[in-house]
């Protein structure tokens, strides 16, 4: 077991200007299931394939643990690429399909007798040991499969969208599962997916990547309480954050009819900077429905609603003569809010939402990073 | 959602009868041909339709339409693999459930998957000759910058060419088209490859398919080195004297030797102008399939097409034309041995072998006779006797799709999806 370090990794293609991974700086703990997600084409596996040794690194260093592996072809590393899927041999025992590519690298044979039985153990199938694949459950040959990969007892497990090719349905109760028996075995682990979900289930850090480049390493929670810039607060999260451009009047916020509250250190730092608008982001559990004392507010009218017993969400659209001067601050068309299930507001209706105190995200316009308050 | 079939209009037609609203794991048998399938992760079934057969797999619709666009990559790149017809997606159940899409590719005839060339006792010269099948198909891939991500046996189907092989990819789940491979991802590529082949050996050897001369690490090993010799020949530098000019010649013969062309090569001269460097830029494979269509029209391996281009030059030499226009030999040849051959061939035999490898196996055949009888024997006696004798007691290999009839799970390696996990 290791740790896994980023040293201004680099990765350039042939022909490109741009990098694809840009001076990547990341440090995962040992034992760490770290996740990299992002849209397609923002480096994550890249990064990953840098680490596996499968793409060059062009710039920076890789490290596992204390030694530099930059340069090391990929079967010296110390890694295991884990497949969506491994074969399983009919007529060889469990244990034999367990160990066979211990075999192949000539590990003496006690040694393989002790690395099997110990995968058997931590995987409950010490006592099919010596049966067929044909007499074990599918979840047995799955985890057979499993033991292919953690007989060879790597520093580090590589996943690269292992979930891809199930539908929605198997994949949640599947990513549970992964993630659970990673922790059993306690190995440092990248995981690589496009889907936010699962990097946020799945990840005890989450690396948020875009053009190459980290957005953001944390916990899932702090990536959902404090994304460092827009880009992160509008990719994690589902329903997404609410996210627009407003403009600054009267040390308020303002955008058509819609008017929230900044905070003083959020406005002298806008006028730092000599701006006079600013990015705003609500989470859709952020905003309540306001009462007549309450100052400014969201005025939305309800297009759909959504409910699902334990929710409800209302997607609605801004409402008020400014409205169309607000929609292309926007960045999605629509406004989206959790409300009180079974206590929905009907469609066409309008309502005034406030943002709960505290739970407002500021973001510069001109840099997108986030502005703490 | 709406049903799409993406094919072309031909098939198009005949993949319109079939039942797309249940998931093939139900189809009815009448659809389906009855023989025996590997187990895949994924539903794979055979169906026949306008006396073609195709192979249809279930598939979530982005790995369908991925693998769709590679195999089609792959066959305007010219490498051996099973063509892809279409894809079919938007299905749907009578209830509305909807139905995950279905690659449709077409049956490659006379293929062999390994298991069917395991069900006799494979041999030591066997094995030889599957594995640098296999390993020149991983070359090609290569220069051509394909990551396979999954080479086995069993993701590759092979052609008998002149009593060795010829591979063919069959799998391009896993794979990926890149700009260029690196080092890195050659490697890692031979390294899965190895350690499965070293799975389905010793799977082989567990099961009593194996002679005990071969050694299934040994094998796995001989996969490694194999590669890297071949590659080191095909992209490697060579430096040498630049009196010894003449090797520059000599590497390009041994390409041709190993099937490849060369269609540009790198030249570096020393500042001192002592030493000369060589690279190999642009290979492409079929060296001698190539010059055999180009000369007869005859469609062949790389093997195949060797053993016929010189019984072409032996032709000329006996009938004394070794001056004359190459074509105009080759046409005579064509005449005079090759199509007497076949049609000496009766119509129920043309299943069993390939035209190239029934005419490699006359020549092969006419050898031993000839030893026999202590003279030569012509080619229309050798024929009689060939056919009499040898071709009418082999297997039909016009549509093997599975190595034996026995319940696949006991048989073929098979592989688990990860929603068994838990």
């Amino acid at each position: 077991m290791a740790t896994v370090t980023y040293d201004k990794a680099s990765r350039v293609y042939p022909g490109q200007e741009k990098p694809a991974v840009d001076s990547l700086d990341l440090q995962i703990e040992d034992g760490e299931f770290l996740v990299l997600v992002g849209p397609s084409g923002c480096g994550k596996s890249t990064s990953l394939r840098m680490l596996a040794g499968l793409e060059e690194v062009d710039a920076g260093a890789i490290r596992i643990g204390d030694r530099d592996v930059t340069h090391m072809p990929p079967k010296d590393r110390d890694i295991a690429m884990v497949f969506q899927n491994y074969a399983l041999y009919p007529h060889m025992t469990v244990a034999a399909n367990m160990g066979f590519a211990l075999k192949i690298s000539g590990t003496p044979k006690a040694e393989i007798q002790r690395r099997v039985m110990d995968a058997a153990k931590l995987l409950d199938l010490v006592e099919y040991l010596d049966r067929k694949p044909k007499a074990l459950s599918g979840g047995q040959r799955q985890r057979v499969a499993m033991g292919r990969a953690i007989v060879r007892e790597p520093q580090v497990f590589l996943m690269d969208e292992p979930l891809s090719n199930l539908d929605a349905k198997l994949r949640v109760s599947t990513r549970t599962q992964i993630a659970s028996l990673q922790r059993r075995l306690g190995i440092t682990t990248v995981y690589v997916t496009h889907d936010q979900i699962e990097a946020m289930t799945m990840g005890d850090r989450v690396c948020v990547l875009k053009d190459g480049i980290l957005q953001q390493v944390d916990t899932p929670l702090n990536l959902y309480d404090t994304p460092a810039n827009v880009f992160v607060a509008g990719f994690i999260g589902s329903p997404a954050m609410n996210i627009a451009t407003f403009d600054l009047a009267d040390g308020r916020a303002k955008l058509g009819e819609a008017n929230v509250e900044v905070p003083t250190s959020v406005l002298s730092a806008v006028s730092n900077e000599g701006s006079n608008t600013l990015t705003v982001g609500f989470r859709p559990e952020s905003l309540i429905p306001s009462s007549a004392e309450d100052e400014g507010g969201i005025p939305v009218t309800v297009d759909v609603v959504e409910e699902l017993g334990s929710d409800a969400f209302i997607y609605g659209h801004p409402t008020g003569p400014k409205a169309a001067e607000a929609t292309d601050r926007m960045r999605s068309d629509t406004i989206i809010a959790r409300v009180e299930p079974r206590m929905a507001p009907a469609k066409g209706e309008k309502v005034v939402f406030k943002v709960k105190g505290g739970e407002s995200h500021f973001f510069s316009t001109k840099t997108g990073e986030r502005i703490s308050y | 959602m709406e049903l799409r079939i993406l094919a072309s209009p031909r098939e198009q037609q005949a993949l319109l009868d079939l039942p797309w609203d249940m998931p093939l794991e139900e189809w009815p048998e009448w659809y389906l041909v009855a023989l025996p399938r590997g187990i895949s992760r994924h539903v794979v079934r055979f169906t026949r339709l306008g006396g073609r057969v195709y192979a249809l797999k279930e598939v979530v619709q982005s790995f369908a339409d991925r693998e769709y666009r590679l195999l089609r990559d792959l066959d305007r790149l010219d490498v051996p693999a099973v063509k892809a017809v279409g894809v079919i997606s938007g299905r749907e159940a009578p209830d509305g459930e909807p139905l995950d899409s279905i690659l449709v590719t077409r049956h490659l005839q006379f293929s062999l998957p390994y298991r069917a060339l395991f069900a006799r006792m494979m041999r030591r010269e066997t094995v030889d000759r599957l594995i640098d099948a296999l390993v020149v198909l991983i070359a090609r891939l290569h220069l051509l910058g394909f990551y396979w991500g999954d080479c086995s046996l069993s993701n590759t189907l092979f052609r008998r060419d002149a009593g060795a092989f010829a591979a063919y990819l069959v799998d391009a789940e896993t794979g990926d088209l890149h700009e260029a491979l690196s080092t890195g991802q050659r490697e890692h590529d031979i390294e899965i490859a190895r350690v499965n082949i070293a799975g389905e050996m010793m799977d082989l050897a567990a099961a009593g398919y194996l002679d005990d001369t071969v050694d299934p690490i040994a094998v796995s090993d001989q996969v490694f080195e194999r590669y890297h010799t071949l590659w080191d020949e095909l992209t490697g530098w060579e430096a040498f004297d630049v009196n010894d000019r003449w090797r520059i010649a000599r590497r390009v013969e041994r390409l041709n030797e190993l099937g490849f062309d060369v269609a540009e090569l790198d030249i570096i001269t020393d500042i001192g102008g002592r030493t000369v460097r060589v690279q190999p830029k642009v290979v492409d494979p079929g060296h001698h399939s190539r010059r055999l269509l180009r000369l007869t029209g005859i469609d062949a391996q790389e093997n195949q097409a060797r053993r016929l281009l010189n019984d072409l030059d032996a032709y000329a030499a006996e009938t004394d034309q070794q001056g004359e226009d190459e074509e105009i030999v080759a046409n005579s040849w064509v005449l005079d041995c090759f199509e007497p051959v076949m049609r000496a061939i009766p119509r129920e035999f043309r299943g069993k072998l390939e035209a190239p490898e029934i005419y490699h196996e006359v020549l092969e055949h006419r050898w031993y006779l000839s030893e026999q009888a202590g003279h030569d024997v012509g080619l229309k006696e050798t024929t009689q006797d060939y056919v009499d004798n040898v071709l009418r007691h082999k297997p039909d290999e016009l549509a093997i799709l599975g190595g034996t009839s026995e319940d696949p799970e006991q048989t073929q390696p098979f592989r688990i999806p990860w929603d068994e996990l838990g």
